[in-house]
Protein backbone atom coordinates (compact mmCIF):
# COMPACT_ATOMS: atom_id res chain seq x y z
CA UNK A 1 0.00 0.00 0.00
CA UNK A 2 0.87 3.56 -0.36
CA UNK A 3 2.52 5.04 2.35
CA UNK A 4 3.96 8.44 1.70
CA UNK A 5 4.32 10.71 -0.73
CA UNK A 6 7.78 9.63 -1.31
CA UNK A 7 6.00 6.07 -2.30
CA UNK A 8 3.78 7.58 -4.99
CA UNK A 9 6.24 8.73 -7.14
CA UNK A 10 8.28 5.58 -7.91
CA UNK A 11 8.42 5.04 -10.85
CA UNK A 12 7.19 1.45 -12.25
CA UNK A 13 7.64 -0.02 -15.72
CA UNK A 14 4.10 -1.60 -15.58
CA UNK A 15 3.77 -2.54 -19.48
CA UNK A 16 5.94 -3.52 -22.62
CA UNK A 17 5.50 -3.98 -26.31
CA UNK A 18 8.05 -3.88 -29.19
CA UNK A 19 7.93 -5.47 -33.06
CA UNK A 20 10.63 -7.08 -34.77
CA UNK A 21 13.14 -4.63 -35.74
CA UNK A 22 13.92 -5.51 -39.05
CA UNK A 23 12.74 -4.49 -43.01
CA UNK A 24 9.21 -3.73 -42.78
CA UNK A 25 8.23 -3.01 -46.50
CA UNK A 26 4.82 -3.27 -45.89
CA UNK A 27 4.51 -0.89 -43.04
CA UNK A 28 4.81 2.69 -42.32
CA UNK A 29 6.09 4.40 -39.22
CA UNK A 30 2.83 4.65 -37.65
CA UNK A 31 2.12 1.30 -38.76
CA UNK A 32 5.21 0.35 -36.62
CA UNK A 33 4.05 3.06 -33.75
CA UNK A 34 0.56 1.93 -33.44
CA UNK A 35 1.52 -1.78 -33.22
CA UNK A 36 4.19 -1.39 -30.16
CA UNK A 37 1.66 1.13 -28.57
CA UNK A 38 -0.68 -1.79 -28.47
CA UNK A 39 1.42 -4.14 -27.29
CA UNK A 40 2.53 -2.30 -24.56
CA UNK A 41 -0.96 -1.22 -23.02
CA UNK A 42 -2.07 -4.37 -23.46
CA UNK A 43 0.78 -6.18 -21.46
CA UNK A 44 0.07 -3.12 -19.02
CA UNK A 45 -3.25 -4.17 -18.20
CA UNK A 46 -5.21 -2.39 -21.02
CA UNK A 47 -5.90 1.12 -19.32
CA UNK A 48 -5.74 4.31 -21.54
CA UNK A 49 -2.37 6.53 -20.75
CA UNK A 50 -2.75 9.93 -19.63
CA UNK A 51 0.10 11.07 -21.92
CA UNK A 52 2.01 9.32 -24.88
CA UNK A 53 6.02 10.72 -25.12
CA UNK A 54 7.51 9.33 -28.54
CA UNK A 55 10.96 9.31 -29.19
CA UNK A 56 11.67 9.71 -33.05
CA UNK A 57 14.78 11.22 -35.52
CA UNK A 58 14.32 10.82 -38.76
CA UNK A 59 10.33 11.12 -39.19
CA UNK A 60 10.72 14.28 -40.99
CA UNK A 61 13.52 13.53 -43.54
CA UNK A 62 12.42 9.97 -44.21
CA UNK A 63 8.70 9.61 -44.11
CA UNK A 64 8.00 13.51 -44.56
CA UNK A 65 6.08 13.23 -40.92
CA UNK A 66 6.27 15.65 -38.36
CA UNK A 67 3.68 16.09 -35.14
CA UNK A 68 3.42 12.28 -34.49
CA UNK A 69 2.60 12.89 -30.70
CA UNK A 70 -0.61 13.65 -31.98
CA UNK A 71 -0.71 11.29 -35.00
CA UNK A 72 0.08 8.12 -32.91
CA UNK A 73 -1.96 8.80 -29.97
CA UNK A 74 -5.00 9.14 -32.33
CA UNK A 75 -3.92 6.55 -34.32
CA UNK A 76 -3.43 3.78 -31.45
CA UNK A 77 -6.84 5.17 -29.92
CA UNK A 78 -6.22 7.42 -27.78
CA UNK A 79 -7.15 10.74 -29.28
CA UNK A 80 -7.44 13.17 -26.73
CA UNK A 81 -4.86 12.81 -24.99
CA UNK A 82 -1.45 14.89 -23.72
CA UNK A 83 1.31 13.58 -26.47
CA UNK A 84 4.18 15.48 -27.73
CA UNK A 85 7.60 13.56 -29.92
CA UNK A 86 11.31 14.53 -28.16
CA UNK A 87 14.24 14.37 -30.33
CA UNK A 88 17.74 13.91 -29.59
CA UNK A 89 19.06 12.23 -32.47
CA UNK A 90 19.73 8.36 -31.90
CA UNK A 91 19.07 9.41 -28.08
CA UNK A 92 15.29 10.60 -28.63
CA UNK A 93 14.04 6.86 -27.33
CA UNK A 94 15.55 6.87 -24.07
CA UNK A 95 14.89 11.07 -23.44
CA UNK A 96 11.31 10.06 -24.45
CA UNK A 97 11.52 7.54 -21.67
CA UNK A 98 12.90 10.36 -19.33
CA UNK A 99 10.56 12.60 -19.92
CA UNK A 100 7.36 9.77 -18.94
CA UNK A 101 9.39 9.05 -16.48
CA UNK A 102 9.47 12.98 -15.09
CA UNK A 103 5.66 13.06 -15.66
CA UNK A 104 5.06 10.29 -13.49
CA UNK A 105 7.59 11.22 -10.75
CA UNK A 106 6.23 14.66 -10.68
CA UNK A 107 2.42 13.79 -9.98
CA UNK A 108 1.36 15.62 -13.07
CA UNK A 109 0.39 11.79 -14.43
CA UNK A 110 0.05 8.57 -13.25
CA UNK A 111 -0.03 6.22 -15.96
CA UNK A 112 2.23 7.33 -19.23
CA UNK A 113 2.88 5.47 -22.62
CA UNK A 114 6.18 6.32 -23.79
CA UNK A 115 7.46 5.47 -27.38
CA UNK A 116 10.06 4.90 -29.85
CA UNK A 117 9.72 4.54 -33.83
CA UNK A 118 11.45 4.90 -36.67
CA UNK A 119 11.45 3.95 -40.19
CA UNK A 120 14.28 4.58 -41.99
CA UNK A 121 14.27 1.93 -45.19
CA UNK A 122 12.06 4.36 -46.53
CA UNK A 123 15.26 6.39 -48.33
CA UNK A 124 16.92 6.05 -51.46
CA UNK A 125 20.68 6.91 -52.40
CA UNK A 126 21.99 8.90 -49.59
CA UNK A 127 18.96 10.45 -47.77
CA UNK A 128 18.93 8.02 -44.80
CA UNK A 129 22.79 9.11 -44.75
CA UNK A 130 22.42 12.61 -44.80
CA UNK A 131 19.87 12.47 -42.13
CA UNK A 132 22.02 10.42 -39.59
CA UNK A 133 24.40 12.83 -40.57
CA UNK A 134 22.14 15.72 -38.79
CA UNK A 135 23.14 14.29 -35.92
CA UNK A 136 26.70 16.13 -36.15
CA UNK A 137 27.18 19.54 -36.76
CA UNK A 138 25.90 20.77 -39.47
CA UNK A 139 28.11 23.61 -40.27
CA UNK A 140 31.53 22.22 -39.11
CA UNK A 141 30.97 18.78 -39.93
CA UNK A 142 28.71 17.65 -42.01
CA UNK A 143 29.22 20.63 -44.44
CA UNK A 144 32.58 18.98 -45.35
CA UNK A 145 31.82 15.87 -46.26
CA UNK A 146 31.30 13.34 -42.93
CA UNK A 147 29.04 10.94 -42.73
CA UNK A 148 27.96 9.55 -39.15
CA UNK A 149 30.10 6.22 -39.73
CA UNK A 150 33.57 8.74 -40.67
CA UNK A 151 32.82 10.92 -37.45
CA UNK A 152 33.09 6.97 -35.77
CA UNK A 153 36.47 6.18 -37.77
CA UNK A 154 38.43 9.40 -37.00
CA UNK A 155 37.52 8.05 -32.68
CA UNK A 156 38.55 4.76 -33.56
CA UNK A 157 41.64 5.58 -35.61
CA UNK A 158 42.93 7.55 -32.95
CA UNK A 159 42.15 5.32 -30.46
CA UNK A 160 44.17 2.24 -32.76
CA UNK A 161 46.75 5.43 -32.60
CA UNK A 162 47.01 5.65 -29.47
CA UNK A 163 46.15 2.50 -27.79
CA UNK A 164 47.29 -0.18 -29.84
CA UNK A 165 44.06 -2.65 -29.72
CA UNK A 166 44.19 -5.27 -33.34
CA UNK A 167 41.10 -5.61 -35.27
CA UNK A 168 40.26 -8.93 -33.26
CA UNK A 169 39.67 -7.06 -30.37
CA UNK A 170 36.59 -4.76 -31.80
CA UNK A 171 35.87 -8.18 -33.69
CA UNK A 172 35.32 -9.32 -30.78
CA UNK A 173 32.22 -6.89 -29.50
CA UNK A 174 30.47 -7.62 -32.65
CA UNK A 175 30.62 -11.41 -32.49
CA UNK A 176 29.19 -10.87 -28.76
CA UNK A 177 25.92 -8.88 -29.83
CA UNK A 178 25.38 -11.62 -32.76
CA UNK A 179 26.02 -14.22 -30.39
CA UNK A 180 23.25 -12.82 -28.01
CA UNK A 181 20.84 -12.10 -30.80
CA UNK A 182 20.13 -15.77 -31.27
CA UNK A 183 17.76 -15.88 -28.70
CA UNK A 184 16.01 -12.94 -28.77
CA UNK A 185 13.30 -13.35 -31.28
CA UNK A 186 12.96 -9.39 -31.98
CA UNK A 187 16.10 -9.11 -33.25
CA UNK A 188 17.26 -8.16 -37.01
CA UNK A 189 20.26 -10.75 -37.19
CA UNK A 190 19.82 -13.78 -35.08
CA UNK A 191 23.04 -15.41 -36.28
CA UNK A 192 26.13 -15.75 -34.88
CA UNK A 193 28.88 -14.17 -37.00
CA UNK A 194 32.82 -15.93 -36.91
CA UNK A 195 35.85 -13.76 -36.26
CA UNK A 196 37.21 -14.47 -40.05
CA UNK A 197 33.72 -12.78 -41.19
CA UNK A 198 34.90 -9.71 -39.18
CA UNK A 199 37.78 -9.32 -40.08
CA UNK A 200 36.82 -9.82 -43.87
CA UNK A 201 34.11 -7.65 -43.61
CA UNK A 202 34.07 -4.35 -45.98
CA UNK A 203 34.88 -1.12 -45.29
CA UNK A 204 32.71 1.54 -44.51
CA UNK A 205 34.83 4.34 -43.53
CA UNK A 206 38.37 3.43 -42.92
CA UNK A 207 39.21 1.59 -40.30
CA UNK A 208 34.93 1.45 -39.66
CA UNK A 209 33.70 -1.93 -41.39
CA UNK A 210 30.37 -3.69 -41.96
CA UNK A 211 31.07 -5.41 -38.59
CA UNK A 212 32.06 -2.59 -36.77
CA UNK A 213 28.38 -0.81 -37.45
CA UNK A 214 24.65 -1.03 -36.44
CA UNK A 215 22.26 -1.78 -39.09
CA UNK A 216 19.79 0.99 -39.90
CA UNK A 217 16.33 -0.86 -39.47
CA UNK A 218 12.97 0.05 -39.07
CA UNK A 219 11.00 -0.44 -35.62
CA UNK A 220 9.23 0.43 -32.48
CA UNK A 221 8.80 -0.68 -28.82
CA UNK A 222 6.64 0.82 -25.93
CA UNK A 223 6.79 0.72 -22.05
CA UNK A 224 3.81 1.93 -20.07
CA UNK A 225 5.10 3.16 -16.83
CA UNK A 226 3.25 4.32 -13.52
CA UNK A 227 3.14 5.71 -10.35
CA UNK A 228 3.42 3.01 -7.01
CA UNK A 229 -0.58 3.30 -6.34
CA UNK A 230 -1.63 2.84 -9.84
CA UNK A 231 1.04 -0.43 -10.27
CA UNK A 232 -0.15 -1.80 -7.18
CA UNK A 233 -3.83 -1.50 -8.33
CA UNK A 234 -2.56 -3.25 -11.98
CA UNK A 235 -0.53 -5.92 -9.73
CA UNK A 236 2.72 -5.10 -11.98
CA UNK A 237 5.32 -3.69 -9.55
CA UNK A 238 8.19 -6.21 -10.46
CA UNK A 239 10.06 -3.44 -12.41
CA UNK A 240 10.97 0.25 -11.51
CA UNK A 241 12.80 2.82 -12.91
CA UNK A 242 15.38 3.47 -9.82
CA UNK A 243 17.43 6.41 -11.56
CA UNK A 244 17.57 8.43 -14.43
CA UNK A 245 19.94 10.90 -15.71
CA UNK A 246 20.73 12.86 -18.54
CA UNK A 247 24.14 14.79 -19.53
CA UNK A 248 25.19 16.59 -22.94
CA UNK A 249 28.35 17.74 -24.70
CA UNK A 250 29.34 19.08 -27.75
CA UNK A 251 28.27 18.27 -31.19
CA UNK A 252 31.37 18.28 -33.32
CA UNK A 253 34.32 15.90 -31.93
CA UNK A 254 36.57 18.87 -32.64
CA UNK A 255 35.22 20.91 -29.44
CA UNK A 256 35.59 18.18 -27.35
CA UNK A 257 37.69 18.06 -24.64
CA UNK A 258 39.22 15.07 -25.16
CA UNK A 259 38.60 13.29 -28.24
CA UNK A 260 38.68 9.63 -26.38
CA UNK A 261 37.20 10.37 -23.33
CA UNK A 262 33.20 10.74 -23.71
CA UNK A 263 32.95 13.17 -20.77
CA UNK A 264 28.74 12.70 -21.39
CA UNK A 265 29.01 8.93 -20.58
CA UNK A 266 30.43 9.51 -17.40
CA UNK A 267 28.53 12.38 -15.81
CA UNK A 268 25.33 10.45 -16.71
CA UNK A 269 26.29 7.22 -15.28
CA UNK A 270 26.73 8.64 -12.50
CA UNK A 271 24.28 10.61 -11.81
CA UNK A 272 21.84 7.82 -12.74
CA UNK A 273 23.86 5.28 -10.18
CA UNK A 274 24.08 8.19 -7.40
CA UNK A 275 19.89 8.58 -7.86
CA UNK A 276 19.66 4.69 -7.56
CA UNK A 277 21.79 4.64 -4.58
CA UNK A 278 23.86 1.47 -6.52
CA UNK A 279 27.82 1.25 -7.44
CA UNK A 280 29.25 -0.02 -10.81
CA UNK A 281 29.92 -2.93 -9.10
CA UNK A 282 25.99 -3.70 -8.31
CA UNK A 283 25.14 -4.15 -12.03
CA UNK A 284 23.88 -7.47 -13.35
CA UNK A 285 24.09 -6.13 -17.38
CA UNK A 286 24.70 -3.34 -18.93
CA UNK A 287 22.46 -2.28 -22.66
CA UNK A 288 25.83 -0.68 -24.12
CA UNK A 289 24.91 1.98 -27.12
CA UNK A 290 27.08 -0.25 -29.24
CA UNK A 291 26.34 1.66 -32.78
CA UNK A 292 30.14 1.45 -33.47
CA UNK A 293 32.39 -1.20 -31.70
CA UNK A 294 34.69 1.95 -30.93
CA UNK A 295 31.43 3.70 -29.02
CA UNK A 296 31.04 0.15 -26.87
CA UNK A 297 34.99 0.53 -25.60
CA UNK A 298 34.45 4.26 -24.79
CA UNK A 299 31.53 3.56 -23.14
CA UNK A 300 32.64 1.40 -20.81
CA UNK A 301 35.91 3.06 -19.88
CA UNK A 302 34.03 6.46 -19.49
CA UNK A 303 30.92 4.80 -17.12
CA UNK A 304 34.47 3.46 -14.92
CA UNK A 305 33.74 -0.03 -16.43
CA UNK A 306 37.65 -0.18 -17.86
CA UNK A 307 40.88 2.11 -17.11
CA UNK A 308 41.26 4.74 -20.66
CA UNK A 309 42.88 2.68 -23.29
CA UNK A 310 41.86 -0.41 -21.49
CA UNK A 311 38.17 -0.91 -22.34
CA UNK A 312 39.01 -2.80 -25.92
CA UNK A 313 39.88 -6.34 -23.95
CA UNK A 314 36.55 -6.78 -22.17
CA UNK A 315 35.19 -8.51 -24.75
CA UNK A 316 38.28 -10.78 -25.73
CA UNK A 317 38.60 -11.37 -21.89
CA UNK A 318 35.25 -12.11 -21.40
CA UNK A 319 33.98 -9.75 -19.46
CA UNK A 320 31.15 -8.28 -20.75
CA UNK A 321 29.94 -11.27 -23.02
CA UNK A 322 26.99 -13.77 -22.16
CA UNK A 323 28.12 -15.64 -18.77
CA UNK A 324 30.69 -12.68 -17.91
CA UNK A 325 31.22 -10.21 -15.21
CA UNK A 326 28.71 -7.81 -16.73
CA UNK A 327 26.97 -8.85 -19.99
CA UNK A 328 26.53 -6.49 -22.00
CA UNK A 329 23.89 -5.96 -24.97
CA UNK A 330 22.39 -9.18 -24.09
CA UNK A 331 19.48 -9.39 -26.00
CA UNK A 332 21.85 -8.41 -29.22
CA UNK A 333 22.18 -4.43 -28.92
CA UNK A 334 22.39 -2.06 -31.56
CA UNK A 335 24.65 -4.49 -33.78
CA UNK A 336 22.37 -7.32 -33.78
CA UNK A 337 18.75 -6.42 -32.35
CA UNK A 338 19.27 -3.71 -35.19
CA UNK A 339 19.14 0.28 -34.70
CA UNK A 340 16.33 1.73 -35.73
CA UNK A 341 17.91 4.94 -34.20
CA UNK A 342 14.87 6.91 -32.04
CA UNK A 343 13.65 3.79 -31.42
CA UNK A 344 16.59 2.05 -29.68
CA UNK A 345 17.03 3.50 -26.36
CA UNK A 346 13.35 2.32 -25.34
CA UNK A 347 13.86 -1.38 -26.91
CA UNK A 348 17.12 -1.27 -24.53
CA UNK A 349 14.33 -0.08 -21.65
CA UNK A 350 12.43 -3.09 -22.83
CA UNK A 351 14.76 -5.95 -22.95
CA UNK A 352 15.95 -4.44 -19.48
CA UNK A 353 12.24 -5.05 -18.32
CA UNK A 354 12.35 -8.65 -19.73
CA UNK A 355 15.66 -9.14 -18.40
CA UNK A 356 14.02 -7.96 -14.89
CA UNK A 357 11.10 -10.05 -14.81
CA UNK A 358 13.14 -13.23 -15.83
CA UNK A 359 10.93 -13.21 -19.12
CA UNK A 360 13.87 -12.71 -21.09
CA UNK A 361 13.96 -16.20 -22.86
CA UNK A 362 17.14 -17.42 -23.94
CA UNK A 363 18.84 -14.52 -23.58
CA UNK A 364 18.04 -14.46 -19.72
CA UNK A 365 20.84 -13.18 -17.44
CA UNK A 366 20.36 -15.68 -14.12
CA UNK A 367 19.37 -13.26 -11.00
CA UNK A 368 19.46 -10.12 -12.75
CA UNK A 369 18.31 -7.81 -10.44
CA UNK A 370 20.51 -4.45 -11.82
CA UNK A 371 20.15 -3.06 -15.30
CA UNK A 372 22.17 -0.50 -16.44
CA UNK A 373 20.78 0.70 -19.78
CA UNK A 374 22.56 3.62 -21.82
CA UNK A 375 21.16 5.37 -25.20
CA UNK A 376 23.79 8.26 -27.06
CA UNK A 377 22.80 10.84 -29.33
CA UNK A 378 25.51 11.28 -31.85
CA UNK A 379 29.24 10.76 -31.02
CA UNK A 380 28.29 11.43 -27.13
CA UNK A 381 26.77 14.81 -27.17
CA UNK A 382 23.47 13.21 -25.27
CA UNK A 383 24.09 10.41 -22.75
CA UNK A 384 20.67 9.08 -21.13
CA UNK A 385 21.32 6.63 -18.99
CA UNK A 386 18.66 4.75 -16.70
CA UNK A 387 19.21 2.35 -13.79
CA UNK A 388 16.35 -0.42 -13.70
CA UNK A 389 15.88 -2.77 -10.76
CA UNK A 390 13.77 -6.05 -10.07
CA UNK A 391 11.46 -5.42 -7.14
CA UNK B 1 15.92 20.46 -49.02
CA UNK B 2 16.46 24.03 -47.01
CA UNK B 3 17.50 26.91 -49.02
CA UNK B 4 21.06 26.62 -49.28
CA UNK B 5 21.77 29.75 -51.15
CA UNK B 6 21.74 32.53 -48.41
CA UNK B 7 23.59 29.80 -45.95
CA UNK B 8 26.27 29.21 -48.24
CA UNK B 9 26.74 32.83 -48.46
CA UNK B 10 25.96 33.66 -44.80
CA UNK B 11 29.04 31.14 -43.82
CA UNK B 12 31.41 32.78 -46.51
CA UNK B 13 33.71 34.39 -43.55
CA UNK B 14 34.06 31.16 -41.61
CA UNK B 15 34.97 29.01 -44.62
CA UNK B 16 37.39 31.49 -46.87
CA UNK B 17 39.23 32.56 -43.88
CA UNK B 18 40.20 30.17 -41.39
CA UNK B 19 39.44 32.27 -38.16
CA UNK B 20 39.20 30.75 -34.57
CA UNK B 21 37.77 32.26 -31.11
CA UNK B 22 40.32 32.86 -28.50
CA UNK B 23 39.29 33.04 -24.91
CA UNK B 24 40.73 35.26 -23.08
CA UNK B 25 39.99 33.75 -19.74
CA UNK B 26 41.53 30.47 -20.35
CA UNK B 27 43.04 30.89 -23.57
CA UNK B 28 41.76 28.13 -25.26
CA UNK B 29 41.16 28.03 -29.10
CA UNK B 30 38.22 26.74 -30.75
CA UNK B 31 37.12 26.74 -34.28
CA UNK B 32 35.08 28.46 -36.26
CA UNK B 33 34.22 31.29 -34.17
CA UNK B 34 31.32 32.08 -31.11
CA UNK B 35 30.58 33.72 -29.14
CA UNK B 36 31.41 32.04 -25.26
CA UNK B 37 34.00 29.91 -24.83
CA UNK B 38 32.94 26.53 -24.73
CA UNK B 39 35.75 25.23 -22.18
CA UNK B 40 35.05 28.32 -19.17
CA UNK B 41 32.49 29.64 -20.07
CA UNK B 42 33.56 33.53 -20.33
CA UNK B 43 32.01 35.44 -22.89
CA UNK B 44 35.09 37.52 -23.10
CA UNK B 45 36.91 35.63 -26.29
CA UNK B 46 38.58 37.04 -29.26
CA UNK B 47 38.47 36.52 -32.95
CA UNK B 48 41.93 35.55 -34.57
CA UNK B 49 43.75 34.59 -37.46
CA UNK B 50 45.10 31.03 -37.54
CA UNK B 51 48.23 29.92 -39.42
CA UNK B 52 46.57 27.08 -41.41
CA UNK B 53 49.02 24.95 -40.39
CA UNK B 54 48.81 21.42 -38.20
CA UNK B 55 48.89 17.45 -38.40
CA UNK B 56 46.72 15.11 -39.01
CA UNK B 57 45.47 13.96 -35.72
CA UNK B 58 42.72 11.46 -36.66
CA UNK B 59 41.90 10.41 -40.22
CA UNK B 60 39.73 8.34 -42.50
CA UNK B 61 38.80 7.74 -46.41
CA UNK B 62 35.50 7.66 -47.13
CA UNK B 63 33.80 5.35 -49.79
CA UNK B 64 29.86 6.10 -48.97
CA UNK B 65 29.35 9.37 -48.99
CA UNK B 66 26.15 12.06 -48.42
CA UNK B 67 24.66 13.82 -51.68
CA UNK B 68 26.09 16.36 -53.00
CA UNK B 69 29.94 14.97 -52.39
CA UNK B 70 29.76 12.05 -55.28
CA UNK B 71 32.36 14.02 -57.00
CA UNK B 72 34.92 13.96 -54.92
CA UNK B 73 35.06 9.74 -54.04
CA UNK B 74 37.04 8.77 -52.14
CA UNK B 75 37.80 11.57 -49.65
CA UNK B 76 40.10 11.83 -46.84
CA UNK B 77 38.91 13.71 -43.94
CA UNK B 78 40.52 14.23 -41.22
CA UNK B 79 41.00 15.78 -37.48
CA UNK B 80 43.73 18.48 -37.93
CA UNK B 81 45.66 19.65 -34.73
CA UNK B 82 46.37 23.32 -35.28
CA UNK B 83 49.39 25.13 -34.39
CA UNK B 84 47.28 27.11 -31.94
CA UNK B 85 45.84 24.04 -30.60
CA UNK B 86 42.21 23.90 -31.85
CA UNK B 87 41.03 20.75 -33.41
CA UNK B 88 39.34 20.96 -36.59
CA UNK B 89 37.40 18.72 -38.76
CA UNK B 90 38.51 19.25 -42.80
CA UNK B 91 39.01 17.26 -45.98
CA UNK B 92 42.87 16.38 -46.68
CA UNK B 93 43.37 16.88 -50.75
CA UNK B 94 46.43 16.84 -52.81
CA UNK B 95 47.12 13.36 -51.75
CA UNK B 96 47.02 9.36 -52.39
CA UNK B 97 45.04 8.36 -49.28
CA UNK B 98 47.32 5.61 -48.28
CA UNK B 99 49.82 8.26 -47.87
CA UNK B 100 47.59 9.95 -44.89
CA UNK B 101 49.20 9.45 -42.26
CA UNK B 102 48.76 9.98 -37.95
CA UNK B 103 50.92 13.48 -37.32
CA UNK B 104 51.15 14.13 -41.15
CA UNK B 105 51.75 18.25 -41.29
CA UNK B 106 49.27 19.58 -43.15
CA UNK B 107 48.60 23.57 -44.40
CA UNK B 108 45.18 24.82 -45.26
CA UNK B 109 44.45 25.43 -49.29
CA UNK B 110 41.24 27.06 -50.73
CA UNK B 111 39.19 24.26 -52.28
CA UNK B 112 35.80 23.29 -53.79
CA UNK B 113 33.66 21.55 -51.08
CA UNK B 114 30.30 20.59 -53.17
CA UNK B 115 27.97 21.06 -55.59
CA UNK B 116 24.40 20.97 -55.41
CA UNK B 117 23.70 18.97 -58.82
CA UNK B 118 24.47 19.76 -62.01
CA UNK B 119 22.61 23.46 -61.97
CA UNK B 120 23.10 24.23 -58.39
CA UNK B 121 25.32 26.64 -57.07
CA UNK B 122 29.37 25.22 -55.63
CA UNK B 123 30.44 25.92 -52.50
CA UNK B 124 34.30 26.51 -51.34
CA UNK B 125 36.35 26.97 -48.03
CA UNK B 126 39.40 25.03 -47.03
CA UNK B 127 40.85 22.01 -46.74
CA UNK B 128 44.12 20.94 -45.97
CA UNK B 129 47.23 19.54 -48.09
CA UNK B 130 50.52 17.86 -47.26
CA UNK B 131 52.40 20.80 -45.89
CA UNK B 132 55.02 21.90 -48.69
CA UNK B 133 57.82 23.67 -46.80
CA UNK B 134 59.16 26.90 -49.05
CA UNK B 135 56.30 26.97 -51.00
CA UNK B 136 54.23 28.48 -48.50
CA UNK B 137 53.16 32.71 -48.80
CA UNK B 138 53.18 32.84 -45.00
CA UNK B 139 56.28 31.03 -43.90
Amino acid sequence: MVTSRQDCRTVYVVGVGQVPVGEHWDKSLRDLAVAALRAAVADGGGEAPGALMLGNMLGSTLSEQQHLGALIADWAGFRGIEAASVESACSSGAAALRQGYLAVKSGEHRLVAVLGAEKMTDSVNGLATAGLAMAADAESEAAIGLSFPAINALLMRRYMHEYGPEREDFAAFAMSSHANAVGNPNAMFRKAVSQKACLLAPTIADPVTLMDSAPMADGAAALILADAETAARLGRTGVRIAGSAVATDSLALQDRNELLYLEAVAASTERALAAANRSREDVDFFEVHDAFTIMSILSLEAAGYAPRGEGFRLAQEGVVVRGGRLPICTMGGLKARGHPVGATGVYQAVEAALQLRGAAGDCQVEGARVGLIQNIGGSGATVVTHVLEAE
Amino acid sequence: MALQLPRDWRLQAQRYRLLGAKCRGCGRVVVPIRPVCPGCGSDDVETIKLSGRGEVYSYTVMYKVPDSFERSVPYVVALVRLEEGALISAQITDVEPEEVVVGLPVEVVFRQWRQYGADGHIVYGYKFRPAMPGMNATQ
